[in-house]
Order: structure tokens, then C-alpha cells, then sequence
């Protein structure tokens, strides 16, 4: 495909002609799809909330967490996995299955005949994609702290450094996830192969409190583990910095992401 | 003289073997032409013939193995921002989200042109103004097809590479959208038209070639092609009755042994088919006056691009013969 790359190479970025029609188009195409919205932009939330309110221990205060944190209600232990999740659900469901459709229907081929680079069409929905995730990481952590009332981070630039990365680690596995499927139904199965897994050693199911130590390590070394972890540590600041998260997710980006881009195919 | 718009010689592609060690496929083995300014070119051929593969080296999508490749003058290889300005491209799938309108689609096509055509003109060019709101996966198929050519041509540009544009159409609009290319070609665009329909060949193509196994087997206009066709008139003959045509027969076979114009008489049915020179309609009808033979109806057999196939390789023309050499 070397040949096709070296084909599509043309005037990539921002400052390709139309550009900002393309953006502004595939933006409100985006919002046209109720289920891809509902799950990049809502789910996480909804999720937060309903288990906030439903489960008995989540409204009662951790009397066993250090001060101040003794005060807050069990949810807030779970605010960290939520955030993970919102990053996990864009990455693994709504991107493989965006990408790969792309090229199933020929749009990336269609659009390598024109002006415009077909790898800006992926970076309009990098960007897309990212927006979603501040309004749906924004809602949560809003929504859990209005609703049941959760502490703000204690270590906000923390967390937000640790959702970058986590955002740059699961976006380059969701690039590979997509780079070779010919068709987005295959890297939607792809995506919830990897997705579920994720979820389990990020705490969705099993709180990361009281996970057992041998699923903790694993989820360290997995990129939405990593996440998890770190931006708990981020959200109570009792433990420090999560550098070995931080390093994990560094770690996982500066793999994935070449490798998306070198297998992703154009046609 | 001008210089021709799109120059193709000796261009040679394979591609690799399915498998590890697999011989390569040719898809195109040594393709030559050159489309004129204004032109309508055609590049006919059965499926897997290499027609796709020919016009995906000329708009860039594909590197050539060998070869030369030239559009407007430039090669798409070495220099594709200007191919990709000034030619527009319609591929044989569908290109579009299901939830774009039509209106949005042509807005987006638009902004990546230099210069772009009036979107309200070409909506009424291409009879989609009714659709401008309604998002695509709501189209039929023809209207698809319509959209697909419009967004081919909203870059104004000079080139239209048209591929399998009424594949899956309706007769009816088949009939629409080749008087539509018709009027895109009158708008002056040079149309590049890839087809394995002979019939669509014939009705639209100024001049074309046939492709047969990645080679160039003829060219020429289509009249030409056909008028080049030699010992292939025919003449259909019907009678009131099988004695007459019982004695008809007896009568033009010992005719076609004495006369070089009549080649060969068959039975058709309940017809008998002459074949022969451009004067066996002659030979045949003062043979059959001579012995007050009157048959109750002659027609000439039509003859089309498909026999001018079946005479260049020796072989029926079955459109869907192969696969496509897919990569």
C-alpha cells in the first residue's frame, strides 16, 4: 500500500482547501446517528448516575478513605473507571466502526481522486471524536458531582494529563483496530473483542477497590487499566503521581500509533 | 492539432498473487490510446478485462508497473494535485454517508476545487433538484448514480472519468443518464467512459478501444469498428411455408458455392440467415427473383460492437465472464 500512500500524500492538514467544510459537514452528519451519540455522549453518564442512585453503597460515605475523602459517597471511586470508559467507548465502538465504514463504502478512495487528502477525513474525526469525549468526560464529572455529590479532583492537572494520554493510547488502538477491517461490521466485532476485556480491568464491572492484586498489575500494563488507575490516583491525590500509568499509556501511544498509521489501508 | 487530454501508452500493471508465493496477476498487460479534447473515449471490455485498473493509473489512484501515463499533460504519479484538481472522478460504488444530503454533498465536494461549478445549475443538470434535502442512503439507485456524477463534476473539471456509471439501472434510466453525459460532454468536459456495455458503447462513444485481457484488441469509432467487420452481413428470410423454404435454401446454397459474396446459409428456426459480403443482400434477393422465390419478409442482422468482439478474439462476448481483478 506503499504506493497508494505515497499517492494520497498531498496537501494533509488543516490547511487543505475545505477543510473547515468538511469538518462542519461530517460534524453534523456525526450528530445524525442517535446510537454513535448515545453511546460516545450519553452512556457514560447515564451509567454514572444509574449506578450512583441504584446501588446502596454508592450514596454512603467511604468511612475507611482517608481524610476528606471519608465524607465523600462511594461513587467517587467509581467517577475514575467512568471517565476510562467514556475514553474506552469512543476508541474501541464508535471509531473502528466510523473508520472502517469509511472504507467500505469508498469514501477514502473516492476522496484520494480529489484535492482533499483522505487523511484528513480521519483527522476531522480524530477531532470529532475528541470533542465528544471533553462534553461526555464534562458530563460526568458534572452530573456526578450536581447529582450525588462527588469531590472535585484533588489533583485536577493530574487527571487531565492522564486523560490525554489515555486518550492518545486508545485512539491509536482504535486507528489499528480499523486500519485493515474491509468492512465496519468486522471492526466493530474487533473493537468489542478488545472493549470488553478493557472494561473488566478498569473497574466497570469489579471496582478497582477491591479488585484482586493479580487483576490490578494486569490492568496497569492495559492501556485502559492504566487509564483507570492513574486518574484514580489523579482524582484523590493521596498516593502521588501515577507515573507507572503514565509511562504505560506513553508507552502503548508511541506503539500503537505508528502502527495504525503504517497498516492503516486508504482503499 | 492539440494535444491529446489523456495519453496512455504501454501501460502494464500486475498485481501480487493471493497467497505467499503466488505468481502475480496482470491485470493490465500493454494498454495504448489517446482521448482528444471534447471527446466522449470509451475503454469497453468483459469484467476483469483491466478497463478499472486502466483508469484508476490514469486519475492517480494507482501506480503503474510500466508504461506511460499522461492527463492534461501531466503524469498523475509524479504530479496528482494537479490531476486531482481538473479531474473529476466517478467510481463504481456508491461514495457517501447514508446521512449526508444531497445539498451537503455537493457543499463538501465543492470546497476542495479551486474552482467549483453553481451547485442549484448541476442539481438541475443532473435532475436532483427535488433531492437537494434528502440524505443519501434515501436515494434510488438512479438518482445515487446521478448524485455520483455531479459530485465528479463539481470541480469543474476538464476531464470526466466515468466508470460503470449505469451498472444496476433501470432502461429507463440508463436512457436518462447516457443523454445526460451527452450534455456533459456539450458543457465541454472530455468524458473517459468505462463500460463492459456494448450497447452503451455504441450509443455514447465518439471513439473507444476494447480491452480484452489487459490488451487492446481494437479501436476506433464505433461505425468504423462495426464497417470494419468483414464477411459479417446478414440477411434474415421468412416463408409462407416449408416447401418455399425448403426450396429457398436448396436455392442460396448452390448459390454460395458459385458466388464469393455469399458465404455461408443456415437455418434459423423457421428463418434462413445468409452471411457474406456488403453484397450478399443483392445476391440473394435477384437469386431468389430469378426462380420467383418471394419470401413473405428480408431484414438485414444488425450488426454491433459485440461482433466486432467475437471477431477480434475469437470468442462470445459475456460481459460477466471474470472477476475483477480486485486488490
Amino acid at each position: 500500500m506503499t504506493a497508494v500512500q505515497t499517492a494520497v500524500v498531498g496537501r494533509a492538514g488543516l490547511r487543505a482547501r475545505g477543510f473547515g467544510t468538511l469538518f462542519a459537514t461530517e460534524l453534523k452528519v456525526w450528530l445524525r446517528e442517535p446510537t454513535g451519540v448515545f453511546f460516545a455522549l450519553v452512556f457514560p453518564s447515564l451509567l454514572l448516575l444509574g449506578l450512583g442512585l441504584a446501588i446502596p453503597d454508592f450514596s454512603k460515605p467511604m468511612t475507611d478513605a482517608p481524610p476528606p475523602w471519608n465524607e465523600a459517597p462511594g461513587v467517587t471511586s467509581y467517577l475514575p473507571t467512568i471517565l476510562a470508559l467514556a475514553v474506552g467507548t469512543i476508541a474501541l465502538t464508535t471509531m473502528p466502526v466510523q473508520f472502517a465504514t469509511f472504507r467500505e463504502k469508498g469514501i477514502l478512495k473516492r476522496l484520494s481522486t480529489t484535492p482533499m487528502p483522505p487523511q484528513n477525513l480521519i483527522g476531522a474525526h480524530m477531532v470529532i471524536n475528541v470533542l465528544a469525549l471533553i462534553v461526555s468526560a464534562s458530563a460526568a464529572v458534572v452530573g456526578s458531582m450536581l447529582v450525588l455529590g462527588v469531590p472535585f479532583a484533588a489533583d485536577p492537572l493530574t487527571v487531565l494529563l492522564v486523560l490525554v494520554l489515555s486518550t492518545t493510547a486508545m485512539f491509536s488502538l482504535g486507528l489499528l483496530v480499523a486500519a485493515r477491517a474491509e468492512k465496519g461490521a468486522t471492526a466493530s466485532g474487533l473493537g468489542m473483542l478488545i472493549y470488553f476485556p478493557s472494561l473488566m480491568f478498569s473497574g466497570v464491572w469489579v471496582p478497582l477497590s477491591v479488585m484482586p492484586d493479580w487483576m490490578e498489575t494486569i490492568g496497569l500494563y492495559l492501556p485502559l487499566g492504566a487509564a483507570a488507575q492513574g486518574l484514580t490516583v489523579g482524582w484523590f491525590g493521596t498516593e502521588g503521581f501515577p507515573l507507572a500509568q503514565v509511562l504505560v499509556l506513553v508507552a502503548w501511544t508511541v506503539v500503537l500509533f505508528p502502527l495504525g498509521v503504517k497498516l492503516f489501508r486508504w482503499t | 492539432m492539440t494535444s491529446p487530454v489523456v495519453e496512455v501508452s504501454h501501460l502494464r500493471k500486475a498485481y501480487p498473487g493471493a497467497g505467499r508465493g503466488a505468481a502475480p496477476k496482470t491485470a493490465v498487460a500493454d494498454v495504448s490510446f489517446q482521448v482528444a479534447r471534447g471527446e466522449i473515449f470509451g475503454i469497453l471490455g468483459p469484467n476483469g478485462a483491466g478497463k478499472t485498473t486502466t483508469v484508476e493509473c490514469v486519475a492517480g489512484l494507482r501506480h503503474a508497473d510500466g508504461g506511460t501515463v499522461r492527463i492534461l499533460g501531466h503524469d498523475p504519479q509524479a504530479d496528482p494535485t494537479t490531476v486531482r484538481e481538473h479531474v473529476g472522478v466517478q467510481l463504481q460504488e456508491a461514495a457517501l454517508h447514508d446521512k449526508i444530503t444531497v445539498g451537503e454533498a455537493l457543499d463538501v465536494f465543492g470546497s476542495f476545487y479551486p474552482q467549483r461549478a453553481d451547485s442549484a445549475e448541476l442539481l438541475d443538470l443532473l435532475d436532483l433538484t427535488a433531492q437537494r434535502d434528502q440524505q443519501f442512503g434515501k436515494l434510488s439507485g438512479g438518482q445515487k448514480q446521478r448524485l455520483s456524477i455531479a459530485l465528479a463534476l463539481v470541480g469543474r473539471p476538464q476531464v470526466a472519468i466515468l466508470d460503470e456509471l449505469t451498472t444496476g439501472l433501470d432502461p429507463a434510466a440508463r436512457r436518462a443518464t447516457w443523454d445526460l453525459v451527452e450534455r456533459v460532454r456539450d458543457s465541454g468536459v472530455t468524458v473517459l467512459l468505462v463500460t463492459h456495455f456494448m450497447d452503451e458503447a455504441e450509443r455514447l462513444c465518439d471513439r473507444l478501444v476494447v480491452i480484452d485481457a489487459g490488451r487492446v484488441v481494437a479501436e476506433g469509432t464505433p461505425a468504423a469498428l462495426i464497417e470494419g467487420l468483414e464477411g459479417h452481413r446478414g440477411v434474415r428470410l421468412r416463408f409462407a411455408d416449408a416447401a418455399a423454404r425448403a426450396r429457398a435454401a436448396r436455392l442460396l446454397t448452390a448459390l454460395s458455392e458459385r458466388d464469393d459474396d455469399v458465404a455461408a446459409v443456415v437455418p434459423a428456426g423457421d428463418e434462413i440467415e445468409v452471411t457474406g459480403t456488403r453484397k450478399v443482400l443483392f445476391a440473394v434477393v435477384q437469386a431468389l427473383a430469378a426462380a420467383d422465390v418471394v419470401p413473405d419478409d428480408v431484414r438485414t442482422v444488425e450488426r454491433t460492437l459485440e461482433d466486432v468482439f467475437v471477431q477480434v478474439t475469437g470468442r462470445e462476448y459475456r460481459a460477466e465472464e471474470n472477476e475483477e481483478v480486485a486488490a
